[in-house]
Protein backbone atom coordinates (compact mmCIF):
# COMPACT_ATOMS: atom_id res chain seq x y z
CA UNK A 1 0.00 0.00 0.00
CA UNK A 2 1.21 3.36 -0.85
CA UNK A 3 0.55 6.52 0.76
CA UNK A 4 -1.73 7.85 -2.00
CA UNK A 5 -3.46 4.43 -2.07
CA UNK A 6 -4.21 4.79 1.70
CA UNK A 7 -4.98 8.84 1.16
CA UNK A 8 -7.09 7.85 -1.50
CA UNK A 9 -9.14 4.89 1.14
CA UNK A 10 -9.09 7.60 3.51
CA UNK A 11 -10.91 10.75 2.17
CA UNK A 12 -13.35 7.73 0.65
CA UNK A 13 -14.48 7.03 4.38
CA UNK A 14 -14.61 10.44 5.30
CA UNK A 15 -16.65 11.53 2.21
CA UNK A 16 -19.05 8.45 2.83
CA UNK A 17 -19.71 9.44 6.01
CA UNK A 18 -21.03 12.98 5.21
CA UNK A 19 -22.85 11.72 1.89
CA UNK A 20 -24.49 8.92 3.38
CA UNK A 21 -25.91 10.92 6.33
CA UNK A 22 -26.29 14.09 4.09
CA UNK A 23 -28.34 11.76 2.56
CA UNK A 24 -30.50 10.69 5.45
CA UNK A 25 -31.18 14.42 6.34
CA UNK A 26 -32.41 15.31 3.09
CA UNK A 27 -35.26 12.51 3.50
CA UNK A 28 -35.80 14.95 6.14
CA UNK A 29 -37.26 18.12 3.49
CA UNK A 30 -40.81 18.66 4.11
CA UNK A 31 -40.92 15.96 6.77
CA UNK A 32 -39.25 18.37 9.78
CA UNK A 33 -41.59 18.32 12.92
CA UNK A 34 -41.97 22.11 11.87
CA UNK A 35 -40.66 24.53 9.62
CA UNK A 36 -37.69 25.65 11.83
CA UNK A 37 -36.33 22.10 11.98
CA UNK A 38 -37.14 21.33 8.17
CA UNK A 39 -34.65 24.19 8.00
CA UNK A 40 -32.15 23.51 9.93
CA UNK A 41 -31.99 19.49 9.32
CA UNK A 42 -31.61 20.26 5.46
CA UNK A 43 -29.06 22.95 6.04
CA UNK A 44 -27.19 20.66 7.95
CA UNK A 45 -27.54 18.17 4.82
CA UNK A 46 -26.26 20.80 2.45
CA UNK A 47 -23.39 21.69 4.53
CA UNK A 48 -22.84 18.04 4.79
CA UNK A 49 -22.99 17.48 0.84
CA UNK A 50 -20.99 20.35 0.57
CA UNK A 51 -18.12 18.67 2.31
CA UNK A 52 -18.64 15.30 0.30
CA UNK A 53 -18.16 17.23 -2.39
CA UNK A 54 -14.99 17.99 -1.69
CA UNK A 55 -13.75 15.46 0.00
CA UNK A 56 -14.72 12.57 -2.95
CA UNK A 57 -13.26 15.32 -5.48
CA UNK A 58 -10.09 14.94 -3.86
CA UNK A 59 -10.26 11.30 -3.55
CA UNK A 60 -10.96 11.13 -7.12
CA UNK A 61 -7.70 13.42 -7.85
CA UNK A 62 -5.36 11.15 -5.63
CA UNK A 63 -7.05 8.13 -7.72
CA UNK A 64 -5.91 9.68 -11.00
CA UNK A 65 -8.47 7.77 -12.66
CA UNK A 66 -10.40 10.51 -14.29
CA UNK A 67 -13.08 10.05 -12.56
CA UNK A 68 -15.46 12.96 -10.27
CA UNK A 69 -17.01 13.07 -7.22
CA UNK A 70 -20.38 12.34 -8.61
CA UNK A 71 -19.03 8.83 -10.11
CA UNK A 72 -17.48 8.14 -7.06
CA UNK A 73 -20.96 8.42 -5.33
CA UNK A 74 -23.02 6.82 -8.14
CA UNK A 75 -21.15 4.19 -9.44
CA UNK A 76 -20.19 2.12 -6.22
CA UNK A 77 -21.79 -0.50 -4.89
CA UNK A 78 -23.23 -1.56 -1.52
CA UNK A 79 -19.85 -3.38 -0.32
CA UNK A 80 -17.33 -0.34 -1.73
CA UNK A 81 -18.83 1.83 0.71
CA UNK A 82 -17.20 2.68 4.10
CA UNK A 83 -19.06 4.92 5.44
CA UNK A 84 -19.54 4.32 9.60
CA UNK A 85 -23.35 1.90 10.10
CA UNK A 86 -24.19 4.98 12.19
CA UNK A 87 -24.85 7.12 9.51
CA UNK A 88 -27.07 4.59 7.10
CA UNK A 89 -29.42 4.14 10.66
CA UNK A 90 -32.87 5.15 9.30
CA UNK A 91 -34.57 8.67 10.72
CA UNK A 92 -36.93 7.05 12.55
CA UNK A 93 -39.01 9.48 14.99
CA UNK A 94 -37.41 13.17 15.73
CA UNK A 95 -35.53 11.20 18.16
CA UNK A 96 -33.54 9.38 16.41
CA UNK A 97 -32.97 12.00 14.14
CA UNK A 98 -31.07 13.85 17.20
CA UNK A 99 -29.71 11.09 19.19
CA UNK A 100 -27.86 10.19 15.85
CA UNK A 101 -26.96 13.62 15.25
CA UNK A 102 -25.87 14.09 18.94
CA UNK A 103 -22.83 11.19 18.33
CA UNK A 104 -22.22 12.02 15.15
CA UNK A 105 -21.12 15.59 15.68
CA UNK A 106 -19.90 15.57 18.60
CA UNK A 107 -17.46 12.67 16.99
CA UNK A 108 -16.95 14.89 14.31
CA UNK A 109 -15.98 17.88 16.31
CA UNK A 110 -13.30 16.59 17.53
CA UNK A 111 -12.37 14.10 14.81
CA UNK A 112 -11.96 17.27 12.44
CA UNK A 113 -10.07 18.92 15.13
CA UNK A 114 -7.33 16.97 14.90
CA UNK A 115 -7.60 16.27 11.17
CA UNK A 116 -6.64 19.57 10.72
CA UNK A 117 -3.16 19.16 12.36
CA UNK A 118 -2.51 16.54 8.94
CA UNK A 119 0.56 17.01 6.92
CA UNK A 120 -1.84 16.52 4.23
CA UNK A 121 -2.81 20.24 3.28
CA UNK A 122 -5.94 18.95 1.76
CA UNK A 123 -7.51 17.30 4.17
CA UNK A 124 -6.68 19.73 6.65
CA UNK A 125 -7.85 22.91 4.81
CA UNK A 126 -11.20 20.79 4.46
CA UNK A 127 -11.12 20.14 8.12
CA UNK A 128 -10.70 23.67 9.02
CA UNK A 129 -13.45 24.68 7.00
CA UNK A 130 -15.88 22.01 8.08
CA UNK A 131 -15.28 22.25 11.96
CA UNK A 132 -17.16 26.00 11.84
CA UNK A 133 -20.04 24.23 10.20
CA UNK A 134 -20.01 21.37 12.56
CA UNK A 135 -19.56 23.20 15.96
CA UNK A 136 -23.57 24.53 14.52
CA UNK A 137 -24.51 20.93 14.08
CA UNK A 138 -23.08 20.13 17.62
CA UNK A 139 -24.54 22.91 19.44
CA UNK A 140 -28.37 21.93 17.43
CA UNK A 141 -28.15 18.40 18.87
CA UNK A 142 -26.89 19.74 22.16
CA UNK A 143 -30.19 21.85 22.52
CA UNK A 144 -32.52 19.48 21.32
CA UNK A 145 -31.53 16.48 23.46
CA UNK A 146 -31.90 18.49 26.32
CA UNK A 147 -34.88 19.76 25.39
CA UNK A 148 -36.28 16.26 24.67
CA UNK A 149 -34.45 14.27 27.25
CA UNK A 150 -35.56 17.35 29.83
CA UNK A 151 -39.08 17.60 28.08
CA UNK A 152 -42.47 15.45 28.61
CA UNK A 153 -42.53 11.89 29.90
CA UNK A 154 -43.11 11.29 25.92
CA UNK A 155 -40.03 12.65 24.24
CA UNK A 156 -37.93 11.24 27.36
CA UNK A 157 -39.15 7.82 26.93
CA UNK A 158 -38.48 8.27 23.17
CA UNK A 159 -35.05 10.35 23.62
CA UNK A 160 -33.99 7.30 26.43
CA UNK A 161 -35.43 4.93 23.81
CA UNK A 162 -33.50 6.53 20.34
CA UNK A 163 -29.57 6.47 23.01
CA UNK A 164 -30.21 3.56 23.47
CA UNK A 165 -30.52 2.12 19.99
CA UNK A 166 -28.22 3.91 18.51
CA UNK A 167 -25.38 3.19 21.04
CA UNK A 168 -24.68 0.11 19.38
CA UNK A 169 -23.07 1.87 16.20
CA UNK A 170 -21.07 4.29 18.38
CA UNK A 171 -18.11 1.91 18.77
CA UNK A 172 -17.05 1.66 15.61
CA UNK A 173 -16.02 5.92 15.82
CA UNK A 174 -12.55 4.60 17.94
CA UNK A 175 -11.46 1.87 15.62
CA UNK A 176 -8.34 1.59 13.97
CA UNK A 177 -7.58 -0.60 11.11
CA UNK A 178 -4.46 -1.30 9.06
CA UNK A 179 -4.69 1.91 6.96
CA UNK A 180 -5.81 3.91 9.78
CA UNK A 181 -2.05 2.76 11.36
CA UNK A 182 -0.09 3.24 8.26
CA UNK A 183 -1.34 6.79 7.97
CA UNK A 184 -0.99 7.52 11.01
CA UNK A 185 2.46 6.93 11.05
CA UNK A 186 2.74 9.16 8.14
CA UNK A 187 1.41 12.07 9.97
CA UNK A 188 -1.42 12.24 7.90
CA UNK A 189 -4.78 10.20 9.57
CA UNK A 190 -6.25 11.05 12.96
CA UNK A 191 -5.74 8.51 16.17
CA UNK A 192 -9.40 7.98 17.01
CA UNK A 193 -8.79 6.08 19.80
CA UNK A 194 -7.26 9.56 21.46
CA UNK A 195 -10.15 11.26 21.35
CA UNK A 196 -12.46 8.48 22.76
CA UNK A 197 -12.48 9.44 26.68
CA UNK A 198 -13.49 13.35 25.75
CA UNK A 199 -16.51 12.00 23.19
CA UNK A 200 -17.22 9.95 26.22
CA UNK A 201 -17.07 12.52 28.69
CA UNK A 202 -18.90 15.18 26.32
CA UNK A 203 -21.63 12.68 25.64
CA UNK A 204 -21.90 11.78 29.41
CA UNK A 205 -22.40 15.26 30.67
CA UNK A 206 -24.78 16.37 27.61
CA UNK A 207 -27.06 13.12 28.62
CA UNK A 208 -27.03 13.18 32.41
CA UNK A 209 -27.77 17.20 31.96
CA UNK A 210 -30.62 16.00 29.33
CA UNK A 211 -31.91 13.62 32.49
CA UNK A 212 -31.19 10.40 30.39
CA UNK A 213 -28.95 7.14 31.14
CA UNK A 214 -25.54 6.59 29.64
CA UNK A 215 -26.22 3.03 27.96
CA UNK A 216 -23.90 0.39 30.13
CA UNK A 217 -21.22 -1.03 27.56
CA UNK A 218 -22.14 -3.82 25.88
CA UNK A 219 -21.87 -5.56 22.20
CA UNK A 220 -21.25 -2.77 19.76
CA UNK A 221 -21.56 -3.26 15.71
CA UNK A 222 -19.10 -2.70 13.45
CA UNK A 223 -17.71 -3.86 10.06
CA UNK A 224 -18.09 -0.46 7.80
CA UNK A 225 -14.06 -0.47 7.33
CA UNK A 226 -14.56 -3.41 5.38
CA UNK A 227 -17.53 -2.40 3.49
CA UNK A 228 -19.92 -4.65 5.43
CA UNK A 229 -23.11 -2.85 5.98
CA UNK A 230 -26.53 -2.99 7.64
CA UNK A 231 -29.37 -3.35 5.61
CA UNK A 232 -30.30 -0.04 5.43
CA UNK A 233 -27.44 1.27 3.17
CA UNK A 234 -28.64 -1.09 0.35
CA UNK A 235 -32.20 0.95 0.30
CA UNK A 236 -30.74 4.24 0.44
CA UNK A 237 -28.34 3.33 -2.59
CA UNK A 238 -31.14 1.92 -4.77
CA UNK A 239 -33.07 5.52 -4.38
CA UNK A 240 -29.91 7.74 -4.11
CA UNK A 241 -28.24 6.00 -7.43
CA UNK A 242 -31.27 5.30 -9.21
CA UNK A 243 -30.87 7.70 -11.82
CA UNK A 244 -27.56 6.60 -12.71
CA UNK A 245 -28.48 3.08 -12.93
CA UNK A 246 -31.16 3.53 -15.08
CA UNK A 247 -29.89 6.17 -17.68
CA UNK A 248 -26.01 6.15 -17.36
CA UNK A 249 -24.14 9.46 -17.76
CA UNK A 250 -27.61 11.07 -17.78
CA UNK A 251 -27.08 14.68 -18.46
CA UNK A 252 -29.62 17.55 -17.41
CA UNK B 1 5.92 43.85 -15.61
CA UNK B 2 4.34 47.29 -15.21
CA UNK B 3 1.48 46.39 -18.40
CA UNK B 4 0.99 43.17 -16.49
CA UNK B 5 -0.04 44.33 -13.37
CA UNK B 6 -2.16 47.05 -14.51
CA UNK B 7 -3.88 43.87 -17.01
CA UNK B 8 -4.50 42.00 -13.44
CA UNK B 9 -5.89 45.45 -12.03
CA UNK B 10 -8.25 45.95 -14.94
CA UNK B 11 -9.62 42.07 -14.12
CA UNK B 12 -9.65 42.46 -10.82
CA UNK B 13 -11.92 45.42 -11.33
CA UNK B 14 -14.16 43.88 -14.05
CA UNK B 15 -15.27 41.27 -11.95
CA UNK B 16 -15.03 42.58 -8.77
CA UNK B 17 -18.29 43.72 -9.11
CA UNK B 18 -20.08 40.71 -9.68
CA UNK B 19 -22.97 40.34 -7.29
CA UNK B 20 -23.43 37.55 -4.72
CA UNK B 21 -26.13 35.48 -6.26
CA UNK B 22 -27.99 35.10 -2.82
CA UNK B 23 -27.17 38.52 -1.33
CA UNK B 24 -27.63 40.52 -4.53
CA UNK B 25 -26.94 43.38 -2.81
CA UNK B 26 -23.31 42.19 -2.16
CA UNK B 27 -20.79 41.55 -4.50
CA UNK B 28 -18.06 38.69 -4.59
CA UNK B 29 -15.35 41.49 -3.27
CA UNK B 30 -17.55 42.89 -0.71
CA UNK B 31 -18.13 39.12 0.98
CA UNK B 32 -14.14 38.37 0.73
CA UNK B 33 -15.26 35.65 -1.90
CA UNK B 34 -13.31 36.79 -4.63
CA UNK B 35 -9.47 36.46 -3.10
CA UNK B 36 -6.94 37.47 -6.26
CA UNK B 37 -6.21 37.31 -9.47
CA UNK B 38 -3.16 36.33 -10.97
CA UNK B 39 -1.44 36.22 -14.16
CA UNK B 40 0.38 32.74 -15.01
CA UNK B 41 2.29 32.47 -18.60
CA UNK B 42 -0.72 34.52 -20.62
CA UNK B 43 -3.50 32.60 -18.00
CA UNK B 44 -5.47 34.80 -15.84
CA UNK B 45 -5.75 32.35 -12.12
CA UNK B 46 -8.77 34.11 -10.71
CA UNK B 47 -8.85 32.56 -7.32
CA UNK B 48 -12.15 32.05 -4.99
CA UNK B 49 -13.26 30.47 -1.46
CA UNK B 50 -16.55 29.39 -0.55
CA UNK B 51 -18.96 30.88 2.64
CA UNK B 52 -19.74 27.92 3.28
CA UNK B 53 -18.17 24.62 2.32
CA UNK B 54 -21.42 23.63 0.27
CA UNK B 55 -22.21 27.46 -1.07
CA UNK B 56 -24.06 26.42 -4.57
CA UNK B 57 -23.44 29.84 -5.61
CA UNK B 58 -19.27 28.86 -6.40
CA UNK B 59 -20.74 27.50 -10.26
CA UNK B 60 -22.70 30.68 -10.93
CA UNK B 61 -19.92 32.65 -10.34
CA UNK B 62 -17.21 31.17 -11.89
CA UNK B 63 -19.72 31.28 -15.00
CA UNK B 64 -20.04 35.05 -14.73
CA UNK B 65 -15.86 35.64 -13.89
CA UNK B 66 -15.67 33.38 -17.59
CA UNK B 67 -18.64 35.57 -19.69
CA UNK B 68 -17.42 38.52 -18.43
CA UNK B 69 -14.13 38.29 -18.99
CA UNK B 70 -14.67 36.83 -22.29
CA UNK B 71 -17.33 39.56 -23.43
CA UNK B 72 -13.92 41.94 -22.65
CA UNK B 73 -11.72 39.35 -25.19
CA UNK B 74 -10.26 37.73 -22.14
CA UNK B 75 -10.63 33.83 -23.11
CA UNK B 76 -7.54 32.37 -21.05
CA UNK B 77 -9.28 32.03 -17.68
CA UNK B 78 -9.03 29.58 -14.94
CA UNK B 79 -11.50 30.12 -11.85
CA UNK B 80 -9.40 28.04 -8.44
CA UNK B 81 -11.36 26.79 -5.43
CA UNK B 82 -9.50 27.20 -2.29
CA UNK B 83 -10.50 26.62 1.24
CA UNK B 84 -7.77 28.48 3.03
CA UNK B 85 -7.00 30.97 4.50
CA UNK B 86 -10.83 29.83 5.49
CA UNK B 87 -13.61 32.29 5.01
CA UNK B 88 -15.07 34.21 7.88
CA UNK B 89 -17.74 37.66 8.66
CA UNK B 90 -14.54 39.11 9.78
CA UNK B 91 -13.73 39.58 6.17
CA UNK B 92 -16.84 42.05 5.19
CA UNK B 93 -16.12 45.43 5.10
CA UNK B 94 -17.88 48.25 7.11
CA UNK B 95 -19.57 49.09 4.09
CA UNK B 96 -20.91 45.76 3.20
CA UNK B 97 -22.19 45.52 6.89
CA UNK B 98 -23.77 48.70 6.27
CA UNK B 99 -25.31 47.93 2.84
CA UNK B 100 -26.53 44.06 4.67
CA UNK B 101 -28.54 46.34 7.06
CA UNK B 102 -30.20 47.72 4.80
CA UNK B 103 -31.06 45.18 3.11
CA UNK B 104 -32.99 43.72 6.15
CA UNK B 105 -30.17 41.51 7.26
CA UNK B 106 -28.72 41.87 10.81
CA UNK B 107 -24.76 42.05 9.77
CA UNK B 108 -22.37 40.10 12.22
CA UNK B 109 -20.80 41.93 14.97
CA UNK B 110 -17.23 39.64 15.25
CA UNK B 111 -16.05 36.53 14.40
CA UNK B 112 -17.11 34.01 16.94
CA UNK B 113 -15.45 30.88 15.28
CA UNK B 114 -12.98 30.10 18.11
CA UNK B 115 -16.03 29.43 21.21
CA UNK B 116 -18.12 26.59 21.14
CA UNK B 117 -22.01 27.23 22.42
CA UNK B 118 -21.65 30.81 22.01
CA UNK B 119 -25.12 32.61 21.65
CA UNK B 120 -25.12 35.12 19.04
CA UNK B 121 -24.77 38.65 21.75
CA UNK B 122 -26.53 41.90 20.84
CA UNK B 123 -28.46 41.21 17.69
CA UNK B 124 -30.12 44.88 17.11
CA UNK B 125 -33.02 44.35 14.84
CA UNK B 126 -32.34 45.83 11.06
CA UNK B 127 -35.41 47.71 10.81
CA UNK B 128 -36.14 49.90 13.80
CA UNK B 129 -32.90 49.11 15.81
CA UNK B 130 -34.22 47.44 18.74
CA UNK B 131 -31.90 45.59 20.78
CA UNK B 132 -34.99 43.78 21.87
CA UNK B 133 -34.88 40.92 19.73
CA UNK B 134 -34.80 37.00 20.29
CA UNK B 135 -33.43 33.83 18.16
CA UNK B 136 -36.30 31.83 16.26
CA UNK B 137 -33.61 29.36 14.69
CA UNK B 138 -29.86 28.84 14.26
CA UNK B 139 -30.92 28.20 10.49
CA UNK B 140 -31.95 30.10 8.05
CA UNK B 141 -33.16 30.06 4.34
CA UNK B 142 -29.60 30.13 3.45
CA UNK B 143 -26.62 28.60 5.51
CA UNK B 144 -25.00 31.94 6.03
CA UNK B 145 -28.10 33.18 8.13
CA UNK B 146 -29.93 32.38 11.16
CA UNK B 147 -33.52 33.77 12.19
CA UNK B 148 -34.48 36.22 14.37
CA UNK B 149 -37.39 38.32 15.75
CA UNK B 150 -37.83 41.48 17.07
CA UNK B 151 -39.93 41.72 19.76
CA UNK B 152 -40.44 45.78 19.58
CA UNK B 153 -41.34 45.77 15.64
CA UNK B 154 -42.80 42.18 15.55
CA UNK B 155 -40.71 41.67 12.38
CA UNK B 156 -39.13 38.71 11.57
CA UNK B 157 -35.17 39.15 10.27
CA UNK B 158 -32.20 37.27 8.98
CA UNK B 159 -29.00 37.66 11.06
CA UNK B 160 -25.73 36.88 8.92
CA UNK B 161 -24.00 34.36 11.29
CA UNK B 162 -21.03 35.65 12.49
CA UNK B 163 -18.38 32.90 11.13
Amino acid sequence: MTTQEATYKYALRLGDDSLILGHRLSELCSRGPILEEDLALTNIALDMIGRTQALLKYAASIEGKEQTEDDLAYRRSENHYYNHLIMEQPNEDFAHTIARQLFVSVFEYLFYTELEKSKDETLAAISSKAIKEIKYHMQHSVDWTLRLGDGTAESHKRMQKAVNDLWMFTGEFFEMDDLDTFLLHHHIAVDVTSIKNEWQSYISTTLCLATLLVPADSYMQTGSKKGIHTENLGHILSEMQYLQRAYPDAKW
Amino acid sequence: MVASQQNIESVYNLISGIPDPEIPVLTIKDLGILRGVELVNGEYIITITPTYIACPAMGLIEDQIKEILLAHGIQKVKVILTYTPVWTTDWLTQDAKIKLKNYGIAPPNHSSCSKLFSTFEMVVCPRCNSKHTELISRFGSTACKALYKCKDCKEIFDLFKCH
